[in-house]
C-alpha cells in the first residue's frame, strides 16, 4: 500500500513524541486502544488553568497511519481550547493525511485520544491528584 | 547499500538465470504444442515436457507419468481435494486437514464444506506449530476418505512430521495428500519413503517462472484416482484439460534439476544465514520472540514478534527491505494471522510478527545490514511506543484497563 507523502513525513519526523511526568497537576493523559487490536495511542496534553493547551506529546504502538495521525493531532491541538480541542472530528486527520478508507480508524482513535486526555484533565482538575492515579 | 533488499522469499523467487536460459528457446523457435502428435514441432514439445517430467519426478523419487501440470500449487490443492471429493463419494466424505494449513487448503475444505460434500476436521497444532500424529490417527473414521497435511508452514515454516503421518494414512487405508509447496526444492522429499499419495508444489518457489506447478498422483498402490476439474481436451491422464505450458514446464523442471543438485550445499548455507540474522538480532533487542519451531523449520524461514512494536509500522520502516509482516492491519477486520492464532501466540505479539524469508540470492552482506537497520527501527519504535515505557515502568499490560473500541 502506498502512504501519502504527510504519512512518510510524520512517520519519519514524528512531532513531540515523548511523556510528561503524569503527576503534574496540568497534564491530561489519554490511552486509547488496545495492544491485541493492533493500535495504542497515548496523548498527553499540558493544559493551562484557563483551559488553553500549551504543549503535547505523545506515543503510539500501531501501524504508519496511527503514528501519523497521533503525530498531526500534536501539532493541530497546540494553543487551541479544550473545547475547541474536544471539537475536532477524525475527518480533518482523515483530510489533512489523505487516509485511504482502511485506515480511518487511526484517525478515529487519535480523535478518541484528544477527548480522553482533556476528559482526564477536567477529572483531575475537579478530583485532585487522587483522581490521576486511575490513569496509566 | 541503496539497493533494495530482497528477503521475502516464501511469498516468491526471481527465475533463476539457468531456469530462464532453458525456458528462452520454447517461446520463440522451439513454440509446438505438446498434443501435436503428427510433426515435429509437437514432437519437440513433448520431448520438452517429458524430459521436466523426469527432472520433477527425480527430485521427489516418483515416477514421470505421476506428475500432473497445473498452474500453480493453489490449482493442485483445488484439484486434489475436489477431485478426490468427487471420485471417491461412494466411499466416504470426511477429510483431516490441520488448523494451519494455507488457504488454497482451508478455503477450498470451506468450500466442499458449504456444498454439503464432506464433513472436515482442522487439527489443532502445539506451540511450535508441529500437529501431533496420533491426533491424525485419532481423528480417522470409517468415512475419512483423505488426510491433508502441508509439509513445511509458509508463515512459520514449520516442519510436518510426514513420515509418521503418511504410515498412519497407509495402515489405514486413506489417502494422503501434502501441499509441499514450501518444502520442495529446499527440504528432501520422497514421496514413497513419506506415504505420500498426492502432493501439490510450484515452481515460482524454487527459482521457477510463476503460473505454474504440478500435481503428484500416484500411479501404483494404490492407483488414485481424480475427478477432473476442467474438461476439455483430456491432457493429463484425463486429470487436467488445457494445453500445455510448455516454457514453463521447462523452467519447472530446470528449477527441480537444480534445487536437486544444490539442495544439500543451499539448504546449509542458508540456515547458516538465517542463523546469523537471528542471532544479531536477538543479541542486540531484548522481547524478541521466535514463533515457530526452533529446529524442525524451513532453513530459509525466521518469523520473529518484536514485542511492543506494530509489524506494519516496522516493514514501513524498513522500507528498502522486503520482508513479510504477521498481521494482515491493512484489512478492515484488523486480524493478526490466523497461524500465529492457532499457535497460540497473542494477538498482542501477533501483531509484532516479521517474517524474514531468505533464499538463493542473498548474500552475509544483506543479512548483516537487514539485521542493523532491523535492530535501528525497532528501538526507534519502541522510543515512541507507548507499550514499551509501561512495560519498563512495570505496568502489567495484559491486565490493563484498556479503552477498547
Amino acid at each position: 500500500m502506498a502512504y501519502s507523502d504527510k504519512v512518510l513525513d510524520h512517520y519519519e519526523n514524528p512531532r513531540n513524541v515523548g511523556s510528561f511526568s503524569k503527576d503534574e497537576p496540568n497534564v491530561g493523559t489519554g490511552i486509547v486502544g488496545a495492544p491485541e487490536c493492533g493500535d495504542v495511542m497515548k496523548l498527553q496534553l499540558k493544559i493551562s488553568a484557563s483551559g488553553i493547551i500549551e504543549d503535547a506529546r505523545f506515543k503510539t504502538f500501531g501501524c504508519g497511519s496511527a503514528i501519523a495521525s497521533s503525530s498531526y493531532v500534536t501539532e493541530l491541538i497546540k494553543g487551541k481550547t479544550i473545547d475547541e480541542a474536544y471539537a475536532i472530528k477524525n475527518t480533518q486527520i482523515v483530510e489533512e493525511l489523505k487516509l485511504p478508507p482502511v485506515k480511518i480508524h487511526c484517525s478515529v482513535l487519535a480523535e478518541d485520544a484528544i477527548k480522553a486526555a482533556v476528559s482526564d484533565w477536567k477529572t483531575r482538575k475537579a478530583g485532585g491528584p487522587e483522581a490521576a492515579k486511575k490513569v496509566g | 547499500m541503496t539497493r533494495l533488499v530482497y528477503m521475502d522469499n516464501h511469498a516468491t523467487t526471481p527465475v533463476d538465470p539457468r531456469v530462464l536460459e532453458a525456458m528462452l528457446p520454447y517461446f520463440t523457435e522451439k513454440f509446438g504444442n505438446a498434443a501435436s502428435r503428427n510433426h515435429a514441432f509437437g514432437w519437440e514439445a513433448e520431448a520438452a515436457v517429458d524430459r521436466a517430467r523426469e527432472q520433477i519426478a527425480k527430485l521427489i523419487n516418483a515416477k514421470a507419468k505421476e506428475i500432473i501440470f497445473t498452474s500453480g500449487a493453489t490449482e493442485s490443492d483445488n484439484l486434489a481435494l475436489k477431485g478426490v471429493v468427487e471420485f471417491y463419494k461412494e466411499k466416504g466424505n470426511h477429510i483431516i486437514t490441520v488448523a494451519t494449513e494455507h488457504k488454497a487448503i482451508l478455503d477450498t475444505c470451506k468450500a466442499l464444506e458449504r456444498k454439503g460434500l464432506v464433513t472436515v476436521t482442522y487439527l489443532p497444532i502445539d506451540e511450535c506449530g508441529v500437529v501431533n500424529p496420533d491426533d491424525v490417527r485419532k481423528a480417522i473414521t470409517d468415512k475419512t476418505i483423505l488426510i491433508s497435511i502441508m509439509q513445511a508452514n509458509n508463515e512459520i515454516g514449520t516442519i510436518q512430521p510426514l513420515h509418521e503421518i503418511g504410515k498412519i494414512a497407509k495402515e489405514k487405508g486413506i489417502l494422503f495428500h501434502s501441499d509441499a509447496t514450501q518444502g520442495v526444492g529446499k527440504l528432501p522429499v520422497d514421496v514413497e519413503a513419506m506415504g505420500i499419495d498426492l502432493m501439490s508444489f510450484s515452481a515460482h518457489k524454487i527459482y521457477g517462472p510463476k503460473g505454474i506447478g504440478g500435481l503428484y498422483v500416484r500411479a501404483r498402490n494404490p492407483r488414485v484416482r481424480l475427478a477432473a476439474q476442467m474438461d476439455g481436451g483430456g491432457h493429463e491422464r484425463g486429470m487436467r484439460s488445457g494445453t500445455l505450458n510448455v516454457t514453463g514446464i521447462v523452467g519447472l523442471g530446470k528449477a527441480c534439476e537444480l534445487a536437486g543438485e544444490l539442495l544439500e550445499s543451499e539448504s546449509e548455507r542458508i540456515l547458516r544465514m538465517r542463523e546469523r540474522l537471528r542471532q544479531k538480532i536477538t543479541s542486540a533487542l531484548d522481547e524478541v520472540y521466535l514463533n515457530g519451531h526452533p529446529m524442525q523449520r524451513l532453513p530459509g524461514n525466521l518469523n520473529l514478534s518484536f514485542a511492543f512494536v506494530e509489524g506494519e509500522s516496522l516493514l514501513m520502516g524498513l522500507k528498502d527491505i522486503a520482508v513479510s509482516s504477521g498481521s494482515a492491519c491493512t484489512s478492515a477486520t484488523l486480524e493478526p494471522s490466523y497461524v500465529l492464532r492457532a499457535l497460540g501466540v497473542g494477538d498482542d505479539l501477533a501483531h509484532t510478527s516479521i517474517r524474514f524469508g531468505l533464499g538463493r540470492f542473498n548474500t552475509d552482506e544483506e543479512v548483516d545490514y537487514v539485521a542493523e537497520r532491523v535492530i535501528r527501527e525497532v528501538t526507534r519504535l519502541r522510543e515512541m511506543s507507548p507499550l514499551y515505557e509501561m512495560a519498563k515502568e512495570g505496568v502489567d499490560l495484559k491486565n490493563f484497563n484498556w479503552a477498547r473500541d
